[in-house]
């Protein structure tokens, strides 16, 4: 039998609902409706997030039949509902949870409860059929961390960031040289105009062993920099600009990098029958940090896989291919399934803040 | 009625931390800090220092991820939960509402980054405002209150 899955994501700014077919890698996804800070972008003019769980819950419905209007099937034709369940703000996972039960109680089919994040981690499955065990750089707005991902539901965590996500240091970044939302495209354009060696930006341990990340220190030295260019000069010339543009990406671009060749091979101790990198995530679209993490792969005999753009950022049609994975090895959830603000992928490893002491996570 | 700012030099982000680790054991439910300054000026820094000083009081170490994206990440921390908001992307004081701040305001521990997006914070909330000082690390951290029981926190910080 194929499995057809209905998948739904809430965790975030997006609501979106997915129809997914087992099959070859390209004609896998049947539909996929995302509405959310991207088709609002335009009428207010800036990034409107969709906090209300209200929010989430008058469009999931909607958005729901509009998946399945456009893959052509009812929910008739339906296996099993797929839900992300968190990490996430906690009242649009709580919409899309409560809905999923009540789909999936009145139509009679099972319920998946999905991590978000093994969403994007399992997303390199959906587009390229990759084989486990294989190296992931979720690399985001909101998420920074290295895994080995090894079935649909185990995954090794071998670094990630211990404050900022580089997304989110790419918006800052953006926010302080007064360059537009998002900041990861506007910073990028910027940079090409500039000098990445003028100013000289650190690297975030660099100089300390182990896969961890920081970027929370860059950002402030991009607004040190900043002054002291406006002080200097009275103000910010289009050159100077795209200088810290520059600097602050061939920053990101070096630790990235340099963490990365860390987790390869620390990877490759696990002697991989087909060794790769793949990389998720919105930042993965910056063309000069793609680049060097293609050319980490290649050093080190790894294929390198990164999904198309639209399936990197929040996505339904994720969350349907990791519920059927976990559905073809067996899980089901039921109507316990909780809505969880936070829940990391890797629940038995130490935490990436003071890494080494063990403890109890959420 | 309110006490006169208290003004204290953070020459260091260890000086952050030293001061969240002194304030962290005092906080209660319905306490709410207001942590206002520019982008860059230590408010996770010393969020992150505060939330992890509560929890390893309990023995754990969890990762304090940055809220910007998320808009609260929230904490189980033993009885009382923390909430860990950032309201940057906030357009509407009416959208903190739909975040259920208020509530959190009542019943747990509520670290607020840009808390100007709020309508009207909460009575009694104490005001942590950092301002980059010289061209270092060091921080200008200027405490508001209005409450007498945040002496105690004050007093504290001026022995620092």
């Amino acid at each position: 039998m194929t499995l057809t899955i209905l998948g739904l994501e809430s965790t975030c700014d997006d609501t979106a609902a997915a129809v997914l077919r087992d099959g070859a890698p390209g004609d896998r996804i049947l539909s996929s409706v995302v509405v959310g800070q991207g088709a609002l972008h335009d009428a207010y003019g800036g990034v409107v997030p969709e906090i209300a769980a209200r929010a989430h819950a008058e469009r999931i419905d909607g958005v729901t039949e509009e998946a399945l209007a456009k893959a052509g099937i009812g929910l008739a034709g339906i296996d099993a509902v797929a839900v992300s369940a968190g990490p996430g703000l906690i009242g649009g996972v709580l919409s899309g949870v409560m809905f999923a039960k009540g789909l999936a109680a009145g139509a009679g089919l099972p319920l998946i409860g999905v991590n978000h994040l093994a969403g994007h981690a399992l997303t390199p499955r959906l587009t390229d059929d990759l084989a486990f065990p294989y190296l992931m750089l979720l690399v985001s707005g909101g998420h920074c961390q290295f895994l080995v991902v090894r079935g649909p539901d185990d995954f090794t965590r071998l670094g990630g960031t211990i404050d900022d996500a580089p997304g989110e240091a790419f918006d800052k970044t953006a926010r302080i040289l007064g360059l537009p939302q998002p900041g990861g495209p506007s910073v990028e354009q910027a940079a090409r105009a500039g000098d990445p060696a003028r100013f000289a930006l650190p690297r975030p341990l660099l100089d300390r062993p182990g896969c961890d990340l920081s970027f929370s220190g860059l950002k402030t030295a991009v607004l040190r920099a900043r002054d002291a260019c406006v002080a200097d000069a009275g103000g910010l010339t289009e050159a100077t600009r795209a200088d810290l543009c520059a600097g602050f990406q061939a920053a990101v671009r070096d630790v990235l990098a340099e963490k990365a060749r860390r987790a390869v091979a620390l990877y490759l101790e696990e002697a991989p029958a087909a060794p790769a990198l793949a990389v998720a995530g919105g930042v993965a679209a910056n063309s000069a940090i793609r680049a060097v993490l293609e050319t980490v792969s290649a050093e080190a005999g790894l294929a390198f896989v990164a999904p198309p753009l639209a399936l990197c950022t929040d996505n339904a049609a994720m969350i349907a291919w990791a519920g059927l994975e976990l559905f073809k090895s067996g899980h089901r959830s039921d109507m316990t399934l909780a809505a969880r603000p936070r829940w990391p992928l890797d629940s038995a490893q130490a935490p990436l803040l003071g890494a080494g002491k063990k403890g109890a996570k959420a | 009625m309110s006490d006169a700012p208290l003004s204290l030099l953070l020459a260091t982000p260890d000086a952050t931390d030293a001061l969240a680790r002194h304030v962290a054991p005092g906080l209660r439910a319905g306490d709410t800090l207001l942590l206002e300054g520019p982008i860059g000026a230590g408010k996770t820094h010393f969020a992150r220092a505060v939330i992890k000083a509560r929890l390893a009081a309990l023995g754990r170490d969890e990762d304090v991820p940055s809220p910007t994206f998320t808009l609260v990440q929230t904490y189980d921390a033993g009885g009382v939960e923390i909430w860990h908001a950032d309201l940057y992307r906030l357009t509407h004081p009416d959208e903190a509402l739909e975040l259920g701040l208020e509530d959190a305001f009542g019943s747990a521990i509520c670290l607020v980054e840009w808390p100007d997006r709020l309508g009207t914070p909460p009575q009694g909330a104490i005001t942590l405002a950092f301002a980059p000082e010289g061209p270092g690390d060091a921080r200008r951290l200027t405490i508001r209150t209005g409450r007498s029981r945040w002496q105690a926190l004050t007093e504290t910080a001026r022995a620092l």
